[in-house]
């Protein structure tokens, strides 16, 4: 019986995930999941029902499901990397309390079996501490409690490979002996490293750390399955492990990065290269006002907007939503390109435009619009940077040479937005500003649309 | 230092080398600033306009020329004007000293300097200075303009109660500044507008600024080096050649801006093409200072030969006089930004600057020009150069993933060979999810990449299920962790489903 629920849940999950191909389908997938979960969590309180403690089991789930449901409802669109985030550390934190839990009950195995079990209980903890602090420390940073810069200790290379040692020597020791002190000890190894690993990345490869939590936090799932002798944990932990895998890797090729260095950490972190020092050296950019912007508009045919991490910060969607339908009334055809890496989290930049009622149908990836920029008019960059930088095709020092980006240059105009002249987070010059076709709207992104919406009436 | 605005001498110039912006501006800097009575009269700007801006107005160009250390002007000095230039001045104008021999010695012997106005080069940083293309710009608009004035008919097609009007057709050739600027002229009175240039390059400008390009179906590039044409092949100029004359037949307005620096203007519309036009056609000829494209222009005269209007005006920019003083100044305005960086009242004649090594003809009597020749092209480096490193990878991945398979298959077999039947069970079922899990994500759209992550992070919090089965222990601190395990879960599974579904709902169409 309660095998065959757990079958169903875990087509149900699958179902929920694959439903994400098409938003149609999306929210009857994400009916599916709930479906899935509720019913496993009914079979397994069944099984488990002559040993349940039922007041306490129905507290703890009716506080948690309040806390959960005020987070999701209250959470702001822009605010979603941080929620992310926070909730990888809960299963992070839930695997490392369910391992420990059942490595303090008690049981009969012996052999190989006790081996596997033990070393089932050890991996388990293992991640899910490295989940749980480490999403700890994104969270932190994507809400800007603690610095978007990298933290490069000195030898942290080093310093990571001892933990790697002697978390493996502990495991041995502990496999050998049975007793609880290699397994805390390992822990709060863990727990540190999960910390060191991801301070040391920097802010704009937090899309990638935040993928690989999910990962994580799925690993860590499926270990306790292991450890629990759970098939439905295994499945579900699997598929989001393998989600969490993918997400990563779409990530790094959307920067040109590898995974390994994007983990070991420091993204510009070498020191900058002459060639960005050359491209500095293009001239200065012109600025434009939000009413010229407004008329340059007005006259195009195509516009293309770039949105980027700046328009999440100045909360700018609603304007945005509101220019483009003021254009799309004037009948300007208006589309959006998306960068895989625009924002701090895969797909940021959708949700965002989602909230501000913007038709999906015309937000477009980076390979869909990027052939269409020579015959665009005007393309309208809010508050993104690395993304557009030309010097990651043509200058082969440059940091972030080699990233695949929106080449918004062989538009007719280019309007950036931006607060100030700094770089982005790659910290690498820009030579896009200096272009002859581009033009800078400095101020708050928010206020300058609204200026520029203004202007459109 | 004292700076000077005289009033142009040569005949028929309308234009003034300033505008009370530029006074203004000058000021700013810390120069002072004298005017010739009467100077800007011409372009409209009266002598009390130039003292409202902080100039002082000086009665005769003689005075004016003593007191001024630096002088602008907008055509090169007359022998007169250039016997003023003393030791110690400046002169800032046009100059053309490539035909201006004699002039650039009598000038290096007075220890003078002279700033070039036509030789600032053609390199992004220095567009805002370039007065050439701002008189090009207007020229190419006028030229429409007399065009039309001498038309005898509409520009836009119409449909009348009278009757239906057939739009003019203008052909451009040369899409330069001019010839840009004509074609958008053109295409905004509504004619039907083509352009031809020897730079293909140039095709999306042209589309642009809403004309058709015409090509020759004829290959080879007439890109020179900054941004100019250069001369073409015999093959090529007779493909061109017939071209022009299938156009003449059918067009009513014929506007030529071709040019190759330091050369005489290309003969482009021979006179039986002329001939071959249908009467009250109408050909402005923007060269015909250089000795024009079309063989039947009169430069400065305006004709009528087989019926046809030759106009061939070489003072088109002064005929707007207004608008070509104020850009002229303007580009002056930011010469002065680049020769003067410290507000100080003294310009640095600076030759690290590239912009002011170009533009400098003459360093206190010393002759600078020719310059070393303009580095940059305007066309575009070839986008694909970027690319091709990418091809060769995968076949070196697919053998990296069969590597890796292997791999995966041994420690498969390693583990199967002393785990126990029931660990391998779970680990089959691990195995099999995982690669479900692969193949079903990757159809996950890009835009709903954050969806998939909270939908994912809510499933993740199947881990509950570890704590339920626990949760009734004996031993009270696994009831405890097993709680508080249930309880982050809990949070988990509630809080990743809601706000999966609220996003989903703001998805729509």
């Amino acid at each position: 019986m309660t095998t065959a629920c757990y079958i169903i849940a875990s087509i149900l999950f699958i179902l929920s995930l694959g439903g994400l191909s098409h938003p149609e389908k999306a929210r009857r997938g994400n009916l599916f999941g709930i479906i899935g979960m509720i019913l496993a969590v009914l079979a397994t309180i069944l099984l488990a029902r002559d040993t349940i403690n039922p007041v306490l089991l129905a507290g703890m789930m009716i506080l948690g499901g309040v806390v959960g449901s005020v987070l999701a409802a209250r959470v702001k669109m822009t605010a979603m990397p941080e929620l992310v985030a926070m909730l990888h550390s809960f299963v992070g934190l839930a695997a490392v309390l369910v391992g420990f839990a059942t490595f303090l009950a008690p049981h009969h195995l012996t052999g190989a079996e006790k081996t596997i079990h033990d070393v089932e209980t050890y991996l388990g903890i293992l991640i899910g501490a490295v989940t749980f602090t480490g999403s700890v420390v994104a969270f932190g940073k994507l809400n800007g409690m603690i610095g978007g810069k990298p933290l490069l200790l000195p030898g942290r290379h080093l310093l990571n490979l001892i933990i790697l040692l002697a978390s493996i020597w502990l495991a041995y020791d502990f496999i050998q002996h049975g007793s609880p002190t290699p397994l805390v000890i390992m822990t709060v190894l863990a727990c540190l490293f999960g910390i060191h690993m991801v301070a040391a990345i920097g802010g704009a490869d937090m899309p990638v750390v935040i993928s690989m939590l999910n990962s994580y936090s799925g690993w860590a799932a499926a270990a306790t399955g292991f450890l629990l002798g759970n098939d439905l944990l295994i499945v579900t932990g699997a598929l989001v492990g393998s989600s969490g895998a993918i997400l990563s890797i779409i990530m790094c090729r959307a920067m040109n990065r590898k995974f390994i260095s994007v983990i070991l950490g420091g993204f510009g972190s070498g020191t900058p290269k002459a060639g960005s020092g050359a491209a500095a050296e293009h001239g200065e950019a012109v600025a434009i006002t939000a009413d010229q912007t407004a008329e340059l508009l007005k006259n195009a045919k195509s516009v293309v907007i770039v949105p980027g991490y700046g328009m999440a910060v100045a909360q700018a969607q609603q304007s945005v939503s509101a220019m483009v339908k003021k254009l799309t009334e004037a009948g300007i055809r208006i589309r959006f390109a998306i960068h895989p890496v625009a924002g701090r989290m895969p797909g940021h930049m959708n949700v965002l435009l989602a909230e501000a009622r913007v038709p999906y149908d015309i937000v477009l990836e980076m390979d869909e619009i990027n052939v269409d920029f020579p015959s665009t008019d005007v393309v309208l960059v809010i508050g993104a940077n690395d993304i557009v930088n030309p010097s990651a095709e043509d200058e082969p020092d440059s940091p972030i040479a080699g990233m695949p980006v929106l080449q918004v240059w062989h538009a007719k105009d280019v309007i950036i937005l931006k607060r100030s002249m700094a770089t982005g987070y790659a910290g690498v010059e820009n030579p896009l500003f200096f272009k002859d076709n581009s033009r800078m709207l400095f101020g708050d992104a928010k206020a300058s649309i609204d200026a520029v919406v203004h202007g459109l009436a | 230092m004292k700076i000077g605005i005289p009033k142009e001498i040569r005949p028929g110039e309308k234009r003034v080398a300033g505008s009370p912006k530029l006074v203004a501006k000058l000021i700013k800097l810390g120069f002072e600033v004298g005017v010739e009575t009467g100077a800007g009269l011409e372009a409209n700007v009266s002598d009390p306009a130039w003292t409202d801006a902080g100039a002082t107005i000086v009665a005769d160009a003689a005075t004016l020329w003593k007191q001024s250390d630096i002088v602008i002007k907008v055509n090169p000095p007359s022998p007169e004007e250039s016997a003023r230039l003393t030791r110690g001045k400046t002169l800032i104008s046009f100059f053309w000293p490539a035909q201006q021999g004699e002039l650039l010695k009598s000038i290096e012997a007075q220890g003078a300097s002279v700033l070039a106005m036509d030789c600032v080069p053609r390199i992004s940083r220095a567009q805002k200075l370039d007065a050439l293309s701002s008189m090009a710009n207007i020229a190419g608009y006028r030229a429409v303009i007399e065009a039309g004035s001498n038309f005898g008919h509409f520009f836009t097609g119409q449909i009348t109660a009278a009757g239906k009007v057939p739009p003019a057709k203008v052909l451009v050739i040369g899409a330069g500044v001019a010839g840009l600027s004509a074609i958008g002229t053109a295409a905004s009175l509504g004619a039907i507008v083509r352009a031809f240039d020897t730079r293909p390059e140039v095709a999306d400008q042209v589309k642009s600024m809403g004309g058709e390009f015409l090509y020759l179906a004829f290959k080879e590039d007439g890109s020179g080096e900054g941004g100019y044409a250069k001369t073409m092949s015999k093959e090529f100029i007779d493909a061109e050649m017939k071209l022009f004359a299938d156009q003449a037949k059918e067009v009513d307005i014929i506007i030529t801006t071709a040019l190759i620096p330091g050369r005489p203007a290309p003969k482009l519309i021979t006179a039986a093409m002329v001939e071959s036009m249908k009467p009250g056609s109408v050909v402005v000829d923007l060269a015909a200072e250089q000795g024009g494209n079309c063989e039947l222009t009169e430069p400065g005269q305006l004709v009528k030969k087989h019926g046809v209007t030759l106009i061939g005006y070489t003072d088109l920019p002064s005929r707007l006089s207004g608008q070509a003083s104020e850009l002229y100044a303007n580009n002056i305005g930011h010469l002065f930004d680049e020769l003067c960086p410290e507000k100080d009242g003294v310009i640095h004649l600076n030759f690290d600057d590239e912009v002011i090594c170009g533009t400098t003809v003459i360093k206190e009597g010393q002759i600078t020009w020719p310059p070393p020749a303009p580095r940059l092209s305007a066309a575009p480096k070839p986008a694909a150069a970027a690319h091709p490193p990418a091809a060769p990878p995968p076949a070196a991945k697919r053998e990296n993933s069969f590597v890796g398979l292997l791999v995966v298959a041994l420690a498969i077999l390693g583990v199967g060979s002393v785990a126990p039947a029931d660990f391998m069970g779970h680990f089959t079922v691990f195995v099999l999810a995982c690669f479900v899990g692969w193949q079903v994500v990757w159809n996950v759209t890009a835009a709903l990449h954050t969806p998939l992550m909270s939908v994912t992070n809510a499933i993740s919090g199947i881990i509950v299920l570890g704590a339920i089965l626990q949760i009734g222990s004996e031993i009270q601190i696994v009831n405890i962790l097993a709680a508080i395990a249930i309880l982050v879960a809990t949070i988990n599974i509630a809080g990743g489903f809601l706000v999966t579904q609220r996003m989903l709902k703001m998805f729509q169409r």
